[in-house]
């Protein structure tokens, strides 16, 4: 059964004309035909599905589409095509400092965000000290939320939404929030409600945390599913693409092109690991660079030393 | 069901107790300022119109302040939840709530500034010897109707605002006429048998309710009872159903 599954979701944002013209404007263009509404399309034909337990990841450059995908999925949003179907209450940790009123205090904004997030009055009462205290802002509660720094809203913020035991929980690059403290304190609060069979969204652009948390990944390019499958392939795969200079990235068509990254971004990494330990490492070369380097050593590789160096992966 | 109830009422009264603190800022003074609007206003409209038109009709304060404490409600909640949208973007963006809520606080907050101002109402009432009685309590009744009514205007508006940003300074501009043609300031004996057309105003209908009661002191019509739930309900209807069909369409534009 399911937990998350989405079908086909495109999603279409219209630009153009139709924002902030006014009413005036808008019937003067509709009259004389000038009224022009171009479309993008943020999402296009994305398709997987989680199991009970599952964490995603969700990758990809800027722009690919990652957040308007996680609106469809809290029920923000509805998709143009397709569908999203989720069982269980859902959970969304998305930019969280906004949307708190400056003018009210510290107390006040964390009963107003309960409140939209869906807490009853007597589950914050109850739960209040404790958020408080693991946003460390116990001496600034009466303080009007305009005076707290950028890092304490985030953890104020933090705090109020992971008091809750979702069934599917969303994360939008909530786990770099605070000072390395804070960080430590919210990744392991994190771990501890997905251990408890909880279904997992993760969008994020460091490659380590994903490789870390998720057992699946979906990466994304400009509004299209790129690939979906296990995190280590798709990683690398994904790896292999960022380093690649602009002008010569390409992206995998299928499955197997894929694959085939993935293991070529491996190989050549597996390569400068050795380069490295040998230190041979020409010091000050920029990742891009290097990375050309070593995929250009992987690729004049016989197919017998490709053989060898895979069976060399293997064995590790 | 019953779950779903308590949490947004729980939602409802934090973003009362939030709209109140800021209009407020938390003093004393801010709640009598919200006051001293509506009876400077009734003041200035009382000079100008007894002292230098020598408009000498029965109980004239009273008539004005009926006119002006309908008006300046509708006026304040359906522009407040005009706004109420847009206002609150940063939050609609991100967590899946119902919009109407913040609409229903704002036409809420208006509510209570209507009820305090009423009470300034009956003080003129009682200088002006209006005759108390149980007849007052039938003026429930408008002003039930008549807070739908603003929360089903302000539905209507908090939409087009989304799409139509100039639709704040066209609005504007006509609770500027809406001012002039609710009779606030003038008998309708004036059209003669043109009168009925007045009753095409809503406001006017509310306004007229009241000044029947407090002035007249008699239960009006049961045809101004049917117009007051009839333009109340048409309007919530109107909003129920662009809220129905957009609500998704809202989040590309605020």
């Amino acid at each position: 059964m399911a937990v998350v599954e989405c079908k086909n979701v495109s999603i279409r944002y219209k630009t153009g004309d139709l924002k902030a013209i006014g009413l005036k404007e808008y019937l003067a263009k509709k009259i004389t035909g000038k009224y022009e509404v171009s479309e993008f399309w943020a999402d296009r034909d994305i398709t997987f599905s989680l199991e009970r337990g599952d964490m995603l990841g969700v990758v990809g450059t800027n722009g690919a589409g990652k957040s308007t995908l996680l609106k469809a999925i809290t029920g923000i949003m509805i998709p143009t095509e397709g569908s999203v179907k989720t069982e269980g209450k859902v959970a969304a940790l998305l930019e969280l400092a906004s949307g708190f009123d400056p003018e009210l205090t510290v107390r006040e904004n964390t009963y107003l965000r309960g409140a939209l997030l869906g807490y009853t009055k007597e589950f914050i009462n109850k739960k209040y000290d404790e958020i408080i205290a693991f946003a460390e802002l116990e001496e600034f509660q009466g303080h009007m939320f305009k005076q707290l720094s950028s890092g304490m809203k985030s953890r104020i913020a933090f705090s109020i939404a992971c008091l809750v035991e979702p069934d599917i929980l969303i994360l939008d690059e909530v786990l770099s929030v605070g000072d390395e403290g804070f960080k430590d304190k919210s990744g392991r609060r994190i771990k501890e409600i997905l251990s408890n069979g909880v279904t997992g969204i993760l969008v994020s652009h460091s490659i380590e945390q994903v490789r870390n948390l998720c057992n699946k990944v979906l990466w994304l390019d400009h509004g299209r599913q790129i690939a979906f499958g296990p995190t280590k392939q798709i990683c690398n795969a994904y790896c292999g693409y960022l380093y690649t200079p602009k002008a010569r990235r390409w992206l995998p068509k299928n499955e197997q092109e894929v694959e085939e990254a993935s293991k070529r971004f491996f190989m050549a990494w597996y390569l400068g690991e050795k380069e490295n330990r040998s230190h041979l490492s020409p010091i000050g070369e920029s990742t891009a660079l290097r990375y050309e380097r070593l995929l250009l050593q992987v690729d004049s590789l016989s197919k017998e030393e490709k053989e060898e160096l895979q069976k060399e992966i293997d064995n590790r | 069901m019953i779950e779903k109830i308590k949490q947004y009422r729980f939602l409802f009264e934090e973003l009362v107790k939030r709209d109140f603190k800021k209009k407020y800022k938390r003093t004393v003074l801010g709640v009598l300022w919200s006051l001293l609007a509506p009876l400077l206003h009734v003041l200035v409209l009382m000079v100008v119109f007894v002292k230098f038109f020598g408009r000498t009709q029965d109980h004239f304060i009273i008539y004005i302040f009926s006119g002006t404490l309908i008006m300046s409600m509708f006026t304040e909640s359906t522009q407040g939840c005009m706004r109420a949208l847009m206002a609150n973007s940063s939050i609609l963006t991100k967590i899946n709530v119902p919009k109407y809520l913040f609409l229903m606080s704002k036409t809420f907050q208006s509510f209570i500034n209507f009820l305090l101002t009423m009470i300034i109402f009956f003080v003129f009432c009682i200088c002006d010897k209006i005759q108390f009685g149980f007849h007052m309590l039938t003026l429930i009744y408008p002003i039930i109707t008549f807070v739908v009514f603003c929360f089903g205007v302000g539905m209507i508006l908090s939409a087009l605002y989304v799409f139509f940003r100039d639709i704040e300074y066209l609005y504007g501009v006509f609770l500027t006429i809406l001012n002039y043609v609710s009779a606030i300031f003038y008998p309708i004996d004036l059209f003669g048998k043109y009168q009925f057309i007045f009753h095409a105003n809503p406001v006017y209908v509310y306004i007229d309710y009241f000044r029947t009661v407090v002035i007249d002191v008699e239960i009006p019509s049961l045809a101004l009872h049917g117009l007051c739930a009839f333009y109340a309900v048409v309007v919530c209807l109107i909003g129920y159903w662009i809220y129905k069909k957009c609500d998704h369409e809202f989040l590309y534009y605020l």
